[in-house]
């Protein structure tokens, strides 16, 4: 009897041990399937790094001290026209540009929604170039502006919206399947910023110091409409009542780019716009005297987008209208706030020496 | 939804958790729920298809039954009335009515699938022959939607019917099940043609979760990923190139697009079996093979045996028989045999029947005459060699003499054998490359006629949108094909796979995965394809 019940005793250990070791054997097994393909998604998602660095712009929003008094939202015409150093510096206003390239103004939005998650500014700036499109574009664009994003319900709706036609939802839970064939254009860069990702803007402002004048600009096509559609509109009225629910100043500009060509009926849409909303809105090429923007000398790409020289006078002229008319405060003073300026005025004046210097090598 | 979507992965991972967590009984109804879904994602519009098939077929199949159990019924209750003659002619009576039957169900269903399949076809036809007699007049193309699957399932739905008159099956009394072996989903895109014999064996039964069965299955869904992934769809581009510029790639690049599109078939074809074979085999259920390494034919005829098998033993069993021994067909051997002599008129009603299954096949593979053409090409090169048999016997004869031992026993030349099969089958099936008949003909002739042949060795097959890397790939993807295939001659791959340590289980399917997650040509920047006999 009593070996009877031994021997059950033991049978069940067996079987308690056979099923321990299957449980271990199934843990290591997608640990190392879960670690492994980890690695191979962090491999193989590109890190814009040196090449096309835009796509950094909007996660390096995350490392910072999120205490804004002014964020700026759009797509190039606010990353690579606005100094916020200039803004710190002459103004103590504390900046920050959440731009990204031909960032789609539903993408704006949820940006804005993001942002709100973690501070909440007093003056939102949003580019209005963004309206000319009702619906998603190129999906390389997408994935610079959405990449970046930390995951939130304003992620996965900024996805939904901006979709293309052959995007998946799926490949941007999972990169590694949209990425997946990046394996044959490899880089040094893609094991060096493997974790850690290499800082390429100032506040999100992208500096260029190069110099090509605006010459020969063309004139914009003829278009079949000039009418905004119904999804931008309604994304813009959307961004209105989200600064209005959090008392938060939105202001529209056009940035002083001479190309994409904004369009005089395009011009009076926003103007309107601004007017029935209650809105400030500034438009920069028609204050190039206020500005003192040069083309021959403000530009880097022949008019498209400021270079520093130009950027820093844009963000002088927008300061005095932040401090002057919006009321902005001045918060020079605040020692901590001081402190990390003078850290990034730092960078800042050392990638503008790196760049001077290549440029002049 | 392409078996390589991401909501077909979905798809079947909700199916397979749901179906082994219900009892057992509401299994089979699951999976008519779940095929009925996977239809109606589709295109909802294609549901009145099927339901049509499906209620003929079933109705028509139960009434036939009926005939039969009241015959037998009959004749047990008079079998002391009744002289052989009146049991004779009472039979013939009830066979008569089964046969009725047996053919509105022929027809309402292959002319469903002639209508939605071959009206612009004939349409297109008929507007040659006005044009030709100077005629002006012109009938327009229809907008006709063809319903996917609608050539397997109605082959199925007409097998089951057929069975089931000739008393080989008996008819399924619940419309349910048979709605089920009508619609089972992982068969329904591209095959292969199941018989109710053979699919109802497993397909209502309940099936408790086998770890080994279920692991068997998922290895064979990621083979065919594979196959269709890395190695179809990589390759698709190149013969893309080739195929739709036909005046900028003659000469010896035809020869290289037939290579490629031999490979692409193989592995777009037998990849999709295999996901659909894993599927079934996941869920617990046994589905026929279609594939018997046909790369490793030594003559077209044995290829044939070997590809595509349910098919073309459907179109034995249903067309080839039924000619060959109908009545017509017995009197014009007869006929043969007296006019031409017993030797050619034996082989003459055999060659008619080929016929007309080649002909079968052809047009089951496109409304178009390059099918057709394609279809009797597979014809004439099987009649040829069948003629020419004496004459290799006697080659095989003198060969042994010569040489000391049988020459198909010697590895050189059945490699020779193989080769050649591959190279006469990639000949015929330029028909369904090129799409045209005329250009086809065009083209072959440019290849013959070669003249360029350096690009095999000066880098211009770098310029068909495929680089080095694809290059390495394909040679890769082909290698492993090969040892698989050849390792299936001994047995199961997956089962000697599994008597491994686990470690090196575990690094062959993990590397097998990684494989395709990395080198399968999928998502942006990929053209994402249809399997090709999906469009059949």
């Amino acid at each position: 009897m009593m070996q009877a019940s031994l021997s059950i005793i033991n049978f069940r250990k067996d079987e308690e041990k056979v099923k321990r070791k299957k449980i271990m054997k199934a843990a290591v097994t997608a640990a190392l399937v879960l670690t492994s393909l980890f690695l191979l998604q962090c491999l193989l998602v590109p890190k814009y790094a040196t090449d096309v660095v835009e796509g950094s712009l909007i996660a390096e929003y995350y490392q910072e001290e999120k205490d804004h008094d002014v964020v700026f939202i759009g797509d190039c015409e606010v990353y690579e026209n606005f100094s916020p150093r200039v803004l710190w510096e002459e103004y103590g206003i504390n900046s920050y540009i959440r731009g990204s390239a031909q960032q789609l103004i539903w993408q704006s939005y949820y940006l804005l929604e993001d942002t709100l998650r973690y501070e909440k500014p007093e003056v939102v700036i949003f580019n209005v170039l963004a309206m000319q499109y009702d619906r998603p574009q190129k999906e390389a664009y997408n994935r610079m502006s959405l990449e970046g994003m930390k995951w939130s319900g304003a992620k996965v709706k900024a996805i939904r919206a901006s979709m293309t036609e052959r995007e998946e939802f799926l490949d941007y839970v999972f990169p590694i399947l949209r990425y997946h064939s990046r394996w044959e254009e490899l880089k040094s860069e893609d094991v060096q910023y493997l974790f850690d990702r290499k800082k390429v803007s100032h506040n999100g402002y992208y500096m260029r110091v190069d110099v090509k004048p605006a010459e020969n600009v063309p004139e914009g096509n003829i278009l079949a409409d000039y009418q905004f559609g119904e999804n931008a509109y309604d994304y813009l009225d959307r961004m209105t009542r989200l600064c209005r629910e959090n008392d938060i100043q939105l202001i529209l500009i056009k940035a002083p780019s001479l190309y994409p060509f904004w369009y005089e009926e395009w011009e009076q849409q926003i103007e309107d716009y601004a007017e029935k909303n209650d809105l400030l809105y500034l438009n920069f090429l028609e204050m190039t005297e206020e500005t003192g923007i040069d083309f021959s000398t403000d530009t880097y790409d022949g008019g498209l987008h400021m270079n520093l020289s130009g950027a820093e006078k844009l963000s002088a002229c927008l300061g005095r209208i932040l401090q002057e008319d919006v009321g902005l405060k001045d918060r020079r003073g605040e020692k901590e706030l001081s402190e990390k300026w003078q850290e990034k005025i730092i960078a800042y004046e050392a990638e503008k020496e790196r760049q001077y210097k290549e440029n002049m090598g | 939804m392409l078996f390589t979507s991401y909501e077909f992965l979905g798809f079947i991972l909700i199916l397979f958790v749901l179906y082994y967590l219900i009892p057992t009984k509401f299994q089979w109804p699951l999976l008519l729920a779940a095929s009925y879904v996977f239809y109606f994602l589709a295109d909802p519009f294609y549901l009145i298809y099927i339901l049509t098939t499906t209620v003929t077929v079933y109705f028509l199949g139960c009434r036939i039954e009926r005939y039969r159990e009241e015959q037998s019924g009959y004749l047990k209750d008079h079998k002391e009335e009744l002289s052989r003659e009146e049991k004779k002619a009472y039979k013939s009576g009830i066979k008569k009515r089964q046969w009725r039957l047996l053919l509105l169900g022929l027809l309402i269903n292959l002319g469903i699938l002639a209508v939605v399949k071959y009206t612009n076809f004939a349409i297109a036809n008929v507007n040659f022959v006005l044009h030709c007699f100077g005629s002006s007049r012109e009938f327009g193309l229809v907008d006709l939607v063809l319903p996917m699957g609608i050539s397997f399932y109605t082959f199925q739905a007409l097998g089951y019917i057929i069975d089931v008159y000739r008393g080989t099956v008996k008819a399924q009394k619940n419309p349910f099940q048979f709605a089920l072996f009508v619609s089972f989903f992982p068969q329904l895109v591209q095959g292969p043609i199941s018989r109710y014999q053979d699919l109802s064996e497993t397909l209502f039964g309940g099936h408790k979760f086998h770890a080994e069965t279920v692991c068997f299955g998922l290895e064979r869904i990621l083979w065919g990923f594979f196959k269709k992934l890395v190695i179809a769809d990589r390759i698709l581009v190149g013969v893309n190139t080739i195929v739709r510029n036909p005046e900028e790639y003659g000469g010896a690049y035809v020869l290289a697009g037939m290579l490629f599109y031999a490979l692409e078939l193989y592995a777009d074809f037998t990849g999709g079996i295999d996901i659909t074979i894993g599927v079934a085999q996941v869920l617990g259920i046994t589905v026929t093979e279609n594939f018997n390494r046909p790369y490793f034919s030594k003559s077209i005829k044995e290829y044939w045996r070997r590809w595509h098998i349910t098919m073309g033993t459907w179109f034995t069993d249903y067309i080839f028989y039924p000619i060959s021994v109908c009545k017509p067909m017995l009197k014009f051997s007869r006929f043969a045999r007296e006019h031409f002599g017993e030797a050619i008129g034996k082989r003459m009603p055999v060659y008619l029947s080929s016929f007309a299954v080649w002909l079968a096949t052809g047009i089951w593979h496109g409304a178009s005459w390059n099918f057709v053409v394609w279809g009797l090409g597979n014809w004439v090169v099987i009649m040829i060699s069948q003629e020419l048999e004496p004459l290799y016997k006697k080659f095989h004869e003198w060969a042994g003499r010569r040489f000391g031992r049988e020459i198909g026993e010697n590895v050189l030349f059945r490699c020779f054998q193989v080769i050649r099969t591959i190279l006469l089958m990639s000949v015929l099936r330029t028909f369904d490359c090129y799409r045209d008949v005329p250009l086809t003909f065009r083209m072959l002739g440019s290849a013959v006629r070669g003249g360029n042949w350096q690009i095999f060795w000066d880098g211009s097959l770098l310029g068909l949108g495929l680089d080095m890397a694809d290059y390495g790939i394909l040679a890769a993807g082909l290698v492993l094909l090969l040892v698989v295939s050849l390792l299936q001659r001994s047995g199961s791959v997956r089962e000697k796979i599994a008597r491994r340590p686990y470690p090196v289980r575990f690094m062959i399917w993990y590397g097998l995965f990684l494989a395709v997650l990395l080198m399968g040509a999928y998502g942006i920047g990929y053209d994402a394809s249809q399997f090709i006999y999906n469009q059949f």
